[in-house]
């Protein structure tokens, strides 16, 4: 259909997966390349799922130096000082992900993901954040916004057992199957910076809770100047006091966001690798949807809570208050 | 870290773990567990890694195929986690060295299994030896966890599985309607009967026999002579099965009454005279000269390189004549002795020319080698990212095993598409069904014709099938009927020989209309009792076997409410069958063991909120889908 044929090699090594998604999928995603910044735990298992699945290429960018917090959920990393000393995470993780498909190419670059120009994001047909801040999240999510070529768009975040996905495909056209027949579908999605903005009042309230909390804790990362997760139970009064002016701000009862959810968010600094590997699951299933335009993608917001279990996913936009 | 965490954290190092399984689950299940900080795991499986492999068992590499899939995730993982203690086992579960006492030595066993079979043996001996079984299965992208603990949930066969599907006879003999059952006629009978073990039973002349000509006469075509030309011989099978075979079946006229009539395909009409002039196959093969018999192909000979494009009649008919020709040129030795394999191109691709041309003959739309392959060797759908999440959820409901936090387990269903805005959708456990015939021992009921049926046929259909046993005995009152096992004398093998030749009524202890038989598996400590019924005739299309298990006694009208779980329906049944108070507390007991700020939600909106149902309505949906992801592993 679109390009050339699939190679044998390639044939052999997807057979499993072309029976599941089929060959002109598996096609389109032998050319796409991947973006992907921030690689902790959740990030890592996304991208061993990418390179695993056969994307063109990945693009990491973490120049973060190795930590015992790396170590713990990251698997990319071996934990032999000999190796990572020196080395920035990207590189580790990049060597390790070279070795899981040959096929794919798997690449380093440095510098600040923020500070890149609209330009540099034309390159790549998919581009994650993991971990961001809430002004790099917003930033790079306008400059992709502004390329006349869709660049899929997702933030990922995980804490404690808990994980947020955001997705943002602009205007997206998909085919679904509905009993046997194809049928065409189009979706319009609000961009990160309207999607967080959202008045919560007219939100319904079976909405995950964890949307609202993560808003108050990257408010506090911002307000405060911290690095993701760089926060303790110390922080928990200054985290309740934006709490308090955010629920003000949108006229709903103190009682809309758990304390003792956002307890949870800041204490559980070091990733539980379960949740992991399910979000960094989920994940890559959502951008291997939208680069094969094949099924119906996530829209706008994907939560998991180990502690329910639930993986749900949330539409917030501003068609509550049209 | 606080003091629930210490505490998770303790009962996750001092746990011992058993995984059975290193494959697709399995990889991303003992990377997961070496990173949730489990100190000691055992790991078993007896595949060997093979390249369809690497696309999701993320732990092997190209140069790792052909080794032991649990030493080599064993290897890899130590990579990352040197420190912690992996034991890798290649041998299969059901060898008698994993027993009782060596499962008890575990503090929870999980599964990472692609059958039912070895599922069905796990799940007894966990409940043999007491120790909690998590449970997994996917396809594509649906998954499943589940959680079995004795007496506090379900065993996995509580809500009986359905075992692979089997055909009739006559469907796949003379009256295929489907690709499918050309795909097993060409496997389970065409391939059987050139290439495999020339003593087996075979049907492939059945219907041709009655219809016309002796057995001897058919038998003879099967034969090739000493000096025979290969492709004189091909040709000549060609013409038996899909020219002869058509036409001897096309003289049965009440068989065409309301079918549409095949059409007799002969080589000649289809392939020029000769062939050798036009590809000198003979010649050309030893340029694919490869020592590996699994990695001969017909195809390149053929100019035939895409695995998914659809082949011709003609296409189709010059692979099956080539495929032949290098089974007797490259693999005589194997000859008799082969059984297909879809890791094995060559049978892959004589498989797929047979199923297509004969699909051809009976008006079936043809298939790729690529679709047929997937067909014939029953290939689940496999990607990495659902097994990926699998084993995170497996990791998340062992801890609560090992944290005894019973309240909280949950069966989890991965969906493609969400339902209630759920991907991840987690039910609570059902309780043991009282009437299961592994974990609560409830007889069974067995019709059969005792004058008729061999004991054979019972072990054979039903103990070894049905029953998924391993290591069976078989008594009647206190007559000993059958058994298995190594330390038999000669004596006693050739009297349960002889027994297995018999009707059940001849036997030394007749079994008749009202008989109770004791089936006993000494391996998985599992014993049940079946009530034997004799029944004269049976419907070869809808029974075939020529007899019927059922799992309990009562008929469900007399058994009303309480949970008649029945055999094939039962997913359904549980919550169609539940009473208005028992849905109740099921909603009770969830809302209560939802965290705290849950709840207080749940009772706020109580009145606006239909979403509450959802929690009623979940094990049915449910349950329905969980049977169609059971449903592709048998």
């Amino acid at each position: 259909m679109d390009g050339e044929e699939l190679t044998e090699q390639e044939t052999a090594l997807y057979d499993r997966q072309i029976r599941v998604w089929g060959a002109n999928a598996q096609r389109r995603l032998t050319k796409s390349h991947i973006l992907v910044s921030g690689i902790k735990g959740t990030v890592a298992e996304f991208c061993k799922n990418i390179v695993l699945a056969g994307v063109g290429s990945v693009t990491l960018m973490d120049d973060s130096l190795v930590n015992e917090e790396a170590l713990n959920a990251n698997f990319l990393i071996p934990p032999d000082e000999n190796a990572y000393r020196g080395k920035t995470v990207a590189e580790i993780c990049c060597d390790s992900l070279k070795d899981f498909n040959p096929m794919v190419l798997v690449s380093v670059e440095k510098g600040d993901l923020s500070a890149r120009s609209t330009e540099f994001f034309e390159k790549f047909d998919v581009v994650v954040i993991g971990y961001g801040s809430l002004a790099t999240k917003k930033a790079v999510n306008e400059k992709c916004r502004k390329l006349s070529k869709r660049v899929a768009f997702y933030t990922v975040d995980c804490r404690d057992s808990c994980g947020e996905i955001f997705v943002d495909l602009q205007d997206y056209k998909y085919t679904k199957k509905k009993l046997e027949e194809k049928v065409e579908c189009e979706l319009n999605f609000p961009s990160y910076q309207e999607a967080v903005s959202v008045p919560w009042k007219p939100i319904p309230r079976r909405t995950a809770k964890l949307y609202f909390a993560m808003r108050v804790i990257e408010v506090f990362e911002e307000n405060e100047g911290r690095k993701h997760g760089q926060c303790s139970l110390l922080d928990l009064p200054t985290v309740l006091e934006i709490k308090k002016k955010l629920c003000e701000a949108n006229t709903v009862s103190e009682s809309h966001v758990p304390d003792s959810l956002l307890e949870r968010l800041i204490t559980g600094t070091i990733e539980f690798p379960p949740a992991c590997a399910i979000v960094g699951g989920i994940l890559a299933q959502e951008v291997i949807k939208a680069v094969s335009g094949k099924g119906e993608p996530l829209k706008n917001f994907f939560y998991y809570d180990a502690q329910d279990g639930k993986g749900v996913m949330e539409n917030i936009s501003n068609s509550f208050t049209s | 870290m606080d003091t629930q965490q210490q505490q998770q954290q303790s009962a996750i190092q001092g746990a011992k773990v058993l995984m059975v399984g290193a494959g697709g689950i399995g990889c991303e299940l003992l990377k997961t567990l070496a990173l949730s900080g489990f100190h000691d795991i055992h790991i078993i499986d007896m595949d060997t890694i093979e390249v369809s492999n690497l696309n999701r068992q993320f732990l092997f590499r190209r140069s790792h195929v052909g080794q032991s899939k649990a030493k080599v995730a064993r290897d890899a993982v130590l990579r990352f986690r040197p420190h912690i203690n992996i034991r890798s086992y290649h041998a299969n579960v059901k060898n008698p060295e994993f027993d009782v006492d060596f499962f008890k030595q575990f503090d929870v066993v999980l599964n990472g299994l692609d059958n039912l079979d070895a599922r069905r043996h796990v799940n007894r001996l966990c409940l043999a030896a007491d120790v909690p079984l998590v449970e997994s299965g996917t396809t594509g992208f649906l998954g499943q966890v589940t959680v079995h603990v004795k007496g506090k949930t379900e065993c996995y066969e509580c809500q009986t599985k359905p075992t692979p599907k089997t055909y009739p006879v006559c469907t796949i003999t003379s009256t295929p309607t489907k690709f499918v059952h050309c795909i097993v006629w060409a496997k389970e009978l065409l391939f059987a009967k050139l290439f495999g073990d020339k003593n087996q039973d075979n049907d492939l002349n059945v219907r041709a026999n009655k219809a016309a000509s002796s057995s001897k006469e058919t038998e003879d075509v099967f034969e090739l002579a000493e000096d025979e030309d290969i492709e004189q011989y091909g040709r000549k099978i060609y013409d038996h099965v899909f020219g002869y075979n058509i036409e001897a079946a096309l003289s049965n006229e009440e068989t065409w009454k309301n079918r549409r009539r095949p059409r007799p395909i002969y080589s000649k009409d289809v392939l020029p005279e000769s062939l050798s002039q036009k590809n000198g196959s003979t010649q050309n093969c030893s340029a694919t000269s490869v020592d590996d018999s699994a990695m001969v192909s017909a195809m390149p000979l053929l100019g035939l390189k895409n695995p998914q494009e659809l082949w011709g009649l003609t296409q189709n008919s010059l692979v099956f004549i080539e495929a032949l020709k290098l089974f007797f040129a490259k693999r005589k030795k194997e000859i008799g002795h082969l059984t297909f394999d879809k890791d094995d191109q060559l049978a892959v691709e004589f498989v797929t020319a047979a199923a297509n041309i004969r699909a051809e003959s009976f008006g079936i739309p043809l298939h790729s080698l690529f679709e047929a392959k997937g067909i014939a060797g029953n290939i689940v759908h496999a990607v990495a990212t659902t097994n990926a999440i699998v084993a995170g959820l497996i990791v998340i409901e062992a801890i609560k095993v090992l944290k005894k936090d019973a309240d909280k387990y949950r069966m989890t269903y991965c969906l493609e598409h969400p339902s209630r805005k759920m991907l991840l959708m987690p039910v609570e456990p059902f309780e043991p069904n009282p009437s299961c015939y592994v974990c609560s021992k409830t007889p069974l009921v067995l019709e059969i014709n005792t004058q008729k049926s061999k004991l054979r046929d019972l072990v054979d259909k039903i103990v070894k099938a049905k029953l998924g046993m391993n290591l069976p005995l078989i008594m009647h009152g206190a007559s000993l009927l059958y058994e298995v096992g190594d330390d038999l004398d000669d004596i006693m093998v050739a009297n349960y020989n002889a027994n297995l030749e018999k009707s059940l009524s001849e036997l030394p202890s007749p079994v008749i209309n009202g008989s109770i038989l004791t089936v006993e598996d000494l391996q998985q400590e599992l014993s049940c009792k079946i009530n034997v019924k004799h029944r004269e005739e049976f419907d070869e299309e809808k029974e075939p076997e020529g007899m019927v298990l059922s799992g309990w006694t009562q008929s469900r009208a007399t058994n009303g409410e309480s949970a008649s779980t029945s055999n094939n329906e039962s997913a359904v049944e549980v919550t169609e069958s539940s009473s208005g108070p028992e849905i109740a507390s099921k909603k009770r007991k969830l809302s209560e063991t939802q965290p705290e700020n849950h709840k207080r939600e749940t009772e706020n909106v109580e009145s606006e909120d239909d979403d509450d149902l959802m929690e009623i309505e979940n094990p049915m949906t449910v349950s329905k889908k969980k049977k169609r992801v059971a449903y592709t592993f048998p």
